[in-house]
């Protein structure tokens, strides 16, 4: 993908889902916020990264061009 | 306060460029000489500069007429933002010219930095400087919709608004310039703030992307300008990009505002050149430490600060940077880990309280640093001070967590010994007396930030 | 089957999935709870839960299709099929049978602007989703007087547990929204919660020396 995972933290309240979904991209730091890997989503992940974004219940994820 | 005069380069100045012709602005009319300071700031004494006054030294502003001649003329001037960030001014003008919704042009005169005071000191003492580039900015990306945004202060909105009825009945203003007004933030001059402040909402920073000159105040393209910029704006406008670089060096040409805060208490705001000697700023006799770059710089060892120019090839090199010229001289007799823990607990409170790593981290580092600065402190304070330093950076909307830890970790290097110091149960200032400048209020709910 | 029979069938399928739709509706209603209070169901992860909020509305929604189609095939009572989402349209209860109505439409209002979420604003998304608690009230109503098999037996008590357990987590959410710390205090919440005592109560004396912030002060 020519995407990056990204999460909105203004709008971020920690309900984690995205750890659980996507822990291949996504840790969780001791207060319950994601920790995002930052580059492109490598193909293999790009379904669970969809699913990630899509359940979200804030919609605080995002995919946007890499920077 | 008193507003110094300036600090000429001790080395004789470089003057024109090769190959640069020399101008003298349009047609004989502005009178000032490449090289010379002051600039921005008149040449006697800090008498506020009225319209007359203004005119009579640099002429009136010299309008391209949409021609696209402005932007150009800055990239050679090369002149970079005054407001922290020194990011190239022609790149953030050409950004917004090429857009293709009506843009909007805001100066910044938010000062939320409690060291700084060369925005608000321009402001009152040469608004017609930071007017006309206003003005200028705006015919260049051609925008109807020019704002000034300053921070609650009566009598400067008072002299502003009078200024821009001035040049409005003398037909100098092409577009109307409105005052607006800004919370008495530490954030409210983010860009994003900013642009959430205009557009209705509290000063609250955005994630970006979009960045402001994409969408900005209510959704429109937004140039942003820290007022200081838009006088450097106003006068590269009339006397040309070598004019400008005959002060600084070459990668970083021109003159600053600087906000000094000497060790004996005295604290002026100086127009110096880029590339001056630090030692020729701060009198470094009897000082400890040099903060750099305000609340979200870095502090510097006097030693190695006695060897440092101001520019940000030097001091990025030691982990400190230009930022918007504040330099503050920490007397040898005062506790620097002290000092860092009350501006780090400020710090903290000024968040906005939006994103879970800000308002979480920040008040622990502030608690941790209390604790560091308290005799015989826990030693996990200063483990999960870094930790928690590790977990806030780039996790914020803003740079708020990435600014305050550069703060604390460049504390927690500079004033190691003082830390063992307090290891032992010692402390070379016992009795605390204040030294860093921080506001008396702190925001207590959410209409604070309106 | 005969007329009688097929009527008589038609009928009880009606209530049989009229009552699954409720149990379904309840809880969808205590899961959305559940998400939003950031809570889990023993042992499971935490998609589980926004998963099923997601699901059994799905469910629910087939089963009131179900519960409207049967109730409209069903020639004992006249019920025309516009009834099935316009209120007071049917000729039958037509009061009781439009609360069903009402609910329907509220709860496939919610299925398609939940759909739609990433395309509106997150403000009016939330507004819109409150419709959720009108849609369970508009529902129980309906129950409760199309038909008298919920006022006795172990139906009444499905409706009571129903009712109790939508009432608690009303309380609940709403408990939370009063505790709710606005953004700009939050910071000094942790800090409080970090050495109490701390934090400025009120509008601070001038404690530390700030001066020269007024920049006329010029010597």
């Amino acid at each position: 993908m020519k995407e990056e995972l990204r999460v909105d933290p203004t709008i971020c309240s920690g309900h984690g889902l995205c750890a659980e979904l996507l822990p291949e991209l996504v840790t969780l730091d001791e207060w319950g916020y994601p920790i995002v890997t930052r580059g492109a989503v490598p193909r293999s992940l790009e379904r669970h990264v969809r699913r990630a974004v899509t359940d979200c219940p804030a919609l605080a994820l995002k995919l946007l061009p890499v920077s | 306060m008193t507003y110094g005069t300036t600090v000429p380069h001790s080395a004789p100045f470089p003057g024109p460029q090769q190959g640069h012709t020399t101008r003298t602005g349009p047609a004989g009319s502005g009178s000032q000489s490449p090289g010379d300071l002051p600039r921005l700031l008149p040449v006697h004494g800090a008498v506020p500069v009225d319209l007359r006054t203004h005119l009579s030294r640099d002429a009136a502003p010299p309008y391209f007429g949409h021609s696209g001649k402005l932007i150009p003329v800055l990239k050679a001037a090369g002149l970079t933002g005054r407001g922290g960030a020194a990011f190239p001014v022609h790149r953030k003008l050409q950004a917004v010219a090429e857009a293709r919704t009506q843009p909007v042009v805001i100066g910044n005169g938010a000062e939320g930095e409690p060291a700084s005071d060369k925005d608000k000191s321009l402001l009152w003492i040469s608004p017609h400087l930071v007017l006309d580039g206003l003005q200028l900015a705006a015919e260049a990306v051609g925008s109807q919709a020019v704002a000034l945004y300053v921070h609650r202060n009566a009598r400067l909105q008072e002299r502003l608004r009078a200024a821009v009825a001035e040049r409005s009945a003398a037909r100098i203003d092409v577009v109307p310039v409105e005052i607006i007004d800004a919370p008495p933030r530490f954030l409210a001059g983010e860009e994003s703030a900013l642009a959430s402040r205009i557009s209705g909402q509290p000063a609250m920073p955005r994630f970006k992307p979009p960045r402001v000159f994409e969408r900005g105040v209510v959704g429109r393209p937004t140039l942003v300008h820290n007022v200081e910029t838009l006088a450097h704006i106003a006068l590269i406008a009339r006397y040309g990009p070598a004019w400008f670089r005959a002060a600084g060096t070459p990668k970083e040409p021109g003159s600053m505002l600087c906000t000094l805060h000497q060790a004996d208490g005295q604290r002026d705001v100086v127009e110096t050149e880029l590339g001056t000697p630090l030692r020729d700023l701060l009198q470094l006799d009897g000082t400890q430490a040099v903060l750099s770059g305000g609340y979200h710089g870095a502090w510097l060892p006097a030693a190695e600060a006695a060897r440092m120019t101001l520019s940000n090839e030097h001091l990025q090199a030691a982990g400190a940077f230009v930022g918007a010229g504040v330099l503050v001289g920490l007397p040898a007799d005062r506790c620097g880990i002290a000092e860092t823990a009350r501006v780090a607990r400020y710090l903290a409170l000024e968040s906005a309280g939006q994103c879970g790593p800000c308002f979480n981290g920040l008040p622990r580092i502030a608690a941790a640093l209390d604790e560091v600065a308290s005799p015989r402190p826990d030693p996990r304070a200063v483990t999960d001070m870094i930790r928690w330093a590790g977990l806030v950076e780039g996790r914020g909307a803003c740079h708020h967590p990435d600014g305050t830890t550069r703060f604390v970790r460049s504390a927690l290097h500079v004033f190691r010994d003082e830390i063992a110091n307090h290891a032992e149960g010692r402390c070379v200032d016992p009795a605390r007396e204040p030294f860093l400048p921080l506001p008396a209020d702190s925001a207590l709910d959410e209409a604070d930030w309106n | 089957m005969n007329g009688i029979t097929q009527s008589t069938a038609l009928w009880y399928a009606s209530r049989a999935t009229g009552v699954v739709s409720l149990l379904l509706l309840t809880a969808v209603v205590l899961l959305g709870v559940l998400v939003n209070r950031q809570g889990r169901l023993p042992g499971l992860p935490r998609f589980v839960v926004t998963g099923l909020h997601r699901n059994l509305s799905l469910l629910g929604v087939a089963f009131v299709a179900i519960h409207v189609l049967t109730a409209v095939l069903d020639p004992y009572v006249t019920i025309r099929i516009v009834a099935i989402v316009v209120p007071l349209t049917s000729s039958y209860k037509p009061l009781w049978l439009g609360l069903g109505a009402i609910s329907l439409d509220l709860v496939l209002a919610l299925i398609l602007t939940s759909l739609a979420r990433a395309r509106m604003s997150r403000r009016l998304w939330r507004s819109l989703h409150w419709l959720s608690y009108a849609a369970w009230v508009s529902a129980l109503v309906h129950s409760l007087t199309s038909s008298t098999d919920l006022h006795s037996g172990v139906l009444l008590y499905l409706a009571i547990a129903c009712s109790l357990a939508v009432v608690a987590a009303v309380i609940w959410r709403v408990a939370h929204a009063g505790r709710e710390i606005p953004r700009a205090e939050r910071a000094a919440a942790t800090l409080a919660m970090m050495s109490p005592g701390s934090v400025p109560r009120s509008r601070g004396t001038p404690r530390d020396g700030a001066r020269g912030r007024d920049p006329e002060n010029v010597r």
